[in-house]
């Protein structure tokens, strides 16, 4: 056994109300420089929806993340019999989305507004591109262009998660009265079985062995570019004015002090929760190979449990500190991942081990009203927790975003979220009576103390307990210097070391 | 002038280009990058990029052939229809590169996103790229000796360039345009560490072959592992 940490962040879909604020925090953060203006290293998108890049989980079209092929696992983007295919392809490669399938960053002229000579027209504030700093005609495409499903048909109706859903239950899409959303806030995964990592020719790209952030080393970079093309989650984003691919990192000066990251501390919805894991590194390629229908299974089997004092005691001969044992033991992620089973990880079916998970969104029951109980559905009774697979997000649609097609994993999450509803509407309110309330825990196998965990942590929790992240502390065990530490004060940290490069130099 | 031209000036490029790219790969490894630009524009990059590249890589590969074993090129061209397969050969693959060269060119010229990343130094790269090709093709076309001449003149004062004994007579004779693309192949080199050429001399791609998937570096485990991060 290779006992490691992970960090991993979950997200409570339910409460996510598509503000946007982790995105703008990230960017103010960390992504409003030139050549990143159009990167969201968090973006929040609507499911329904075509995503960012548009259909970004498309792999017919983009070849991002992992096959089993022969009986080994390899990158989908090789195709051929081996990694030779990506230097074949080094010069030109046919899976890269380009800017357009993201959008053409722009600002507007603001300046004209105040700058205009007196005329009969009210002045205008024309679209101006940040890459070419021309005017542009027509903005096409922006971030979120197609929030809250704004131009479904043409957008929503392309969600590639759309694939083996019945005509009645696509209405979702179109049909007024059954028309519904969610909103997926989507960081880079940190997977354990990375794409990008894998595929980067220059071997730029790595994980590190101590809390599993996967991150670009800016310096070893050379702008081959297949990161981008091999992430299925399309998360490391090619610069286009420094030549270097950069992506998601997970904040990692803020954790390693033990602070939430950006986009998680400034959720106003608290939807965020980050702890840490331990996962066994021998088996990340038997897991990652697993059929779909077993894929989270064998995902949540990797992860060990912190509580097992064997997994303790390997911990501890791995060289893991004894804070990071105790934030395993007190994770947020490991409850609602392994031990209540009630996440999901976001599109397991790419095998790249995703390590951020998703809690599925309970949506209103579709019912046809008027058949049943004269014309009014009372949602306030056991019934309902029997009608979860009638809910307006079909449980196809949400088992082919979170867990590889299986649909039973889906309901079981649902089912556990209703079970603790009216567990906890029992108590407070006393309508349904304890009996059914009891039976409901039991008929997905929690307790009464499990639901009153989960009740607190999805909707009471503080700070503390949503953000478990045990100190790294750097500053007695790390490499670093400390005589350049100065040098460092007041650049940007993030590559570009002597100055922020406003433009290319070479 | 010709000792100064194939005596003394190859000297100073190439010593440019090595030390140019020691200083630049120690200071400022971060601009070392082949700076593609397929993310914004990958129509016209398509007929540019694959043509220049695998043009130009196999006729280089002929000319480390030939570097190294000028003998097998002389051996190979003792027969007439030898020499034209050879010649015939890196005559298409130079005009594939020559193809894509000017499409690059083209792109580079018309794209306006593609403009707005374009630096002084690309500018310079095209040309210098243009007239190695122009001169190349022009030594294949009109002088059917072209790399027996190689072989014969050039491979040998390169060699006499390398052992620091100098021999501008080899080549001083040489037809002008085989005298260009020599001093501009030198020009090339000079150029490396200080333009997007850079990347045309990365060791990275090739360890990709052999090294497994998956990369992980520890900051904590002692210095001297492989895997560590080592912070400057």
């Amino acid at each position: 056994m290779d006992i490691r940490a992970q960090l991993s962040m979950s997200f409570h879909m339910d409460k996510c109300i598509g503000c946007h604020t982790c995105s703008v925090s990230c960017k103010n953060v960390w992504t409003s420089r030139r050549g990143a203006e159009y990167m969201w290293w968090n973006n929040v998108e609507t499911k329904p929806g075509a995503g960012y890049p548009l259909t970004w989980e498309d792999q017919e079209r983009y070849r991002g993340g992992w096959e089993v092929s022969g009986g080994s696992l390899r990158l989908k983007l090789l195709k051929g019999p081996g990694k030779i295919r990506t230097l074949a392809n080094i010069f030109f490669q046919p899976n890269l989305p380009t800017i357009d399938d993201y959008y053409e960053p722009f600002t507007y002229d603001y300046q004209n507004l105040f700058n205009a000579p007196a005329g009969d027209d009210q002045p205008t504030a024309r679209p101006r591109s940040l890459i070419t700093g021309e005017f542009m005609e027509k903005i096409v495409l922006g971030p979120n262009w197609d929030d809250d499903m704004g131009g479904s048909p043409l957008y929503a109706s392309n969600d590639p998660n759309l694939k083996g859903l019945s005509d009645s239950q696509k209405e979702m899409l179109t049909k007024f009265h059954k028309l519904f959303f969610f909103y997926l806030p989507r960081i880079c995964n940190h997977c354990l079985n990375p794409a990008c990592v894998a595929s980067c020719p220059s071997g730029a790209i790595y994980k590190r062995g101590e809390d599993g952030i996967v991150l670009i080393d800016q310096d070893t970079c050379r702008a081959w570019r297949f990161c981008v093309s091999a992430c299925p989650f399309k998360k490391p984003y090619y610069n286009w004015a420094t030549g270097k691919s950069e992506k998601c990192i997970f904040c990692y000066p803020r954790t390693e002090t033990g602070q939430a990251n950006a986009c998680a501390h400034a959720c106003t919805g608290r939807i965020r929760f980050v702890g840490a894991l331990f996962y066994d590194a021998d088996r990340i390629e038997e897991v990652a190979k697993t059929p779909d229908e077993r894929l989270v299974e064998a995902m949540r089997e990797i992860v060990l449990d912190p509580n097992d004092p064997r997994v303790v005691e390997a911990a501890r001969k791995a060289g893991i500190d004894e804070n990071w044992i105790k934030a395993a033991q007190d994770s947020p992620s490991y409850k609602l991942f392994k031990k209540w089973r009630i996440a999901l990880p976001n599109h397991p079916e790419f095998r790249t081990l995703p390590m951020n998970f998703y809690i599925p969104p309970l949506s209103p029951v579709l019912h046809n009203a008027k058949s049943d109980s004269g014309g009014v559905f009372d949602p306030e009774t056991v019934d309902f927790f029997y009608s979860v697979d009638k809910m307006r997000v079909p449980a196809r649609f949400l088992a082919n975003l979170l867990s590889a097609g299986n649909e039973q994993l889906v309901i079981e999450s649902l089912k556990k979220q209703m079970a603790v509803r009216l567990y906890i509407r029992q108590r407070r309110v006393g309508d349904i009576g304890d009996a059914a309330a009891k039976s409901a825990l039991s008929s997905v196998g929690l307790t009464p103390q499990d639901a009153d965990e989960i009740y607190r942590l999805v909707s009471l929790a503080t700070y503390q307990e949503r953000f478990v992240i045990p100190e790294t502390h750097r500053e007695t065990q790390t490499t670093v210097d400390p005589r350049t530490m100065y040098e460092k004060r007041g650049t940007v940290g993030f590559g570009t070391k002597k100055q922020e490069l406003i433009s290319r130099q070479w | 002038m010709d000792k100064i031209l194939f005596g003394g000036l190859p000297y100073v490029l190439l010593m440019i280009a090595i030390v140019g790219a020691i200083w630049r790969f120690g200071s400022n490894r971060y601009t070392w990058s082949s700076q593609s630009s397929q993310f914004l524009e990958n129509k016209v990059l398509f007929f540019g990029s694959f043509p220049w590249h695998y043009g130009i890589i196999l006729v280089l590969l002929l000319h480390i052939v030939g570097f190294f074993i000028p003998k097998a090129i002389l051996l190979w061209n003792g027969t007439p229809l030898r020499l034209y397969i050879l010649e015939l050969t890196a005559l298409s693959f130079g005009f594939l590169a020559l193809f894509g060269l000017l499409a690059l060119i083209y792109r580079r010229l018309t794209n306006a996103r593609v403009k707005s990343v374009t630096s002084a130094w690309d500018v310079l790269v095209l040309i210098v790229l243009l007239i190695q090709v122009l001169t190349g093709l022009g030594n294949a076309i009109l002088y059917r000796w072209g790399s027996n001449w190689y072989a014969a003149a050039a491979v040998p004062w390169l060699w006499s360039i390398i052992k620091l004994n100098p021999a501008p007579d080899y080549v001083a004779n040489l037809p002008l345009i085989t005298r260009v693309h020599i001093i501009n192949a030198m020009i090339f080199f000079a150029l490396i560490p200080f333009s997007r050429l850079a990347h045309f001399v990365v060791i990275n791609p090739y360890k990709y072959l052999v090294r497994p998937y998956q990369v992980v570096r520890w900051y904590r485990r002692a210095p001297a592992t492989e895997n560590i991060v080592q912070y400057k």
